[in-house]
């Protein structure tokens, strides 16, 4: 789907959303409630610039006080690979970012990332994944590095990588990878309308990070779940 | 046998284990999930490739100063310190335990590439939920304290983990940043980036660049005994984590873009910060640079 879609989906009668320079902003009205809705369209890159303007609109949302659900909308390319971007502390502008989603949750607005397109490394982790639940649509493309840069890395040939990425999802790009990690909480269906979708999202919201548990369930990462779970037993141990 | 001097022991030459004996209250470090029980990768073997023990992290828990702390180290030298599925499970049991041991601190001794490609989407979820653990944690009154300064850096994933701690300390070696050096030319060209042009990186991503704009609160030393004073006085000085927080962390990042979003290299930067001399900054001893650092107001805040 395109944000156009989503948005007509989400919102029948209408929204304020507008995307300017790839970046997403604005909101609308689900069952009479505000929805605010932040994002990236067209595969665009994060960078310092584009971080702190996103992050400034969902600090504005909290400043309001309604407690409004945070609809994070993405399809980005990774990270500004850039020597600007470094230099001017990119690592602090998307952990700002992130925080402040994170922020906002703890603040009582419910933060659902919907990722319908590409995002991959540092992006994918400041925006998409600092969200309480995130959501993909089908066609959606998370990774954390594409396989020719893994085989580049890694000194193996793609085509042995290929071959494993088919049988191994802890290192392959791809949704349902993703999926299996627990990293994406669920698939919508882009057949049925998306607001009543994203009201059911909103009204089981999970408590807490059960992302490890997701993971361990859908097989994508088998210990991680317990590995945290006994070291923090251990940690509260006498 | 006799333990470190920790005056004498090179944070940057020292394994992840060597730093945390000498660094904390000798005789005072606990495991959790130690070497013994084995808790390796599931991955690695696919690839062919050795696996350690540990998985290349060590957490536990600990004195400083007589202070309770839970504390985590990073071995750079396993697999670049990368962030694998036991190794992210490790950090993020702790840092969810601190929510009910609530000790004076933790302390997170990162040294590392970013995601082990090997175990990625693992690596890029279990960064998440580190992040996500460490904002649960402060926002229930622990500081979270990052100490940069070993061979590998802070960098990918890494890099977003250190922004999201309360305080940071550097040495000279503490690179932060999120796409390393290689990352952007493989990228981006030569022309870019140069990844051979060990000024360039250290200019750009270095503990001094990082401490003179603001993105580290504290340089020190490369000795294991500097980093421990640093980690004290900082866990005393730790920025609540709320909207007042993130307003002026948003009010500060957007100044610097608007100062210094022209410049070409650092040098530049610290010229408009008002450093008098930018290009000795590079060789300055670290008591010259501290007392440059007194004199940029940038450098020191609580907006983090």
């Amino acid at each position: 789907m395109t944000l156009a879609e989503i948005l007509a989906s989400l919102f029948p009668d209408g929204h304020s959303v507008v995307v300017e320079n790839g970046l997403v902003t604005g909101g609308g009205s689900l069952d009479g409630h505000p929805l605010h809705v932040v994002g990236i369209d067209g595969t665009t890159p994060l960078g310092v610039d584009e971080a702190l303007t996103l992050s400034a609109a969902v600090l504005e949302a909290i400043r309001a006080g309604d407690r409004a659900p945070i609809l994070v909308a993405i399809d980005s390319d990774s990270q500004r690979m850039s020597r600007r971007d470094e230099l001017l502390g990119l690592n602090e502008c998307l952990a700002h970012l992130a925080k402040s989603l994170l922020l906002a949750n703890h603040s009582g607005h419910p933060t659902i990332g919907l990722i319908y397109g590409h995002s991959a490394a540092g992006a994918f982790i400041a925006t998409a994944l600092a969200t309480r639940v995130l959501a993909a649509l089908p066609g959606a493309h998370p990774s954390v590095m594409d396989l020719p840069s893994v085989a580049r890395v890694t000194k193996l040939p793609l085509d042995k990588l290929e071959d494993m990425a088919k049988s191994t999802p802890v290192f392959a790009p791809g949704l349902d990878n993703m999926v299996a990690t627990g990293a994406v909480h669920v698939v919508l269906d882009p057949g049925k309308p998306l607001d009543g979708q994203i009201r059911n999202l909103i009204g089981n919201l999970p408590q807490g990070d059960h992302r490890d548990r997701l993971g361990r369930e859908r097989g994508g990462r088998p210990a991680a779940q317990d590995v945290a779970a006994r070291v923090a037993e251990q940690a509260r141990g006498a | 046998m006799a333990l470190p001097d920790p005056n004498a022991v090179s944070w940057y030459e020292a394994t992840a284990r060597q730093r945390l004996s000498a660094f904390l209250d000798a005789g005072t470090f606990v495991e959790f999930l130690g070497p013994a029980e084995r808790r390796m990768s599931p991955h690695l073997p696919l690839f062919d490739l050795p696996r350690a023990f540990d998985d290349g992290i060590v957490t536990g828990r600990g004195t400083l100063d007589g202070k309770p702390v839970l504390i985590a180290a990073q071995e750079g030298r396993f697999m670049g310190g990368a962030f694998g599925e036991v190794h992210g499970g490790k950090l993020v049991g702790l840092l969810r335990a601190a929510l009910d041991v609530k000790p004076d601190a933790v302390l997170i001794l990162l040294d590392t590439g970013g995601v082990r490609l090997q175990e990625a989407n693992a690596g890029e979820t279990a960064i998440a939920e580190t992040m996500r653990a460490i904002v649960d944690a402060r926002a229930a009154g622990v500081p979270v304290i990052g100490l940069i300064g070993g061979r590998s850096g802070c960098y990918g994933g890494g890099g977003l983990i250190a922004g999201t701690c309360s305080r940071l300390a550097v040495s000279e070696s503490g690179r932060i940043s999120v796409s390393g050096p290689e990352v952007i030319e493989t990228n981006k060209g030569a022309e870019e980036f140069d990844s051979r042009d060990r000024a360039l990186v250290w200019r750009t991503m270095g503990g001094k660049h990082r401490r003179l704009i603001g993105g580290a609160d504290a340089y020190v030393d490369d000795s294991v005994s500097a980093f421990r004073a640093a980690a004290l006085d900082l866990i005393g000085h730790a920025p609540a984590f709320d909207l007042a927080t993130l307003d002026a962390e948003q009010a500060r990042l957007e100044s610097r873009l608007v100062r210094f979003g022209d410049c070409r290299d650092a040098t530049e930067i610290w010229a408009r910060l008002g450093v008098n001399d930018p290009d000795a900054i590079p060789s300055m001893t670290t008591a010259a640079f501290a007392e440059t650092v007194a004199g940029v107001t940038e450098a020191s805040h609580d907006a983090r």
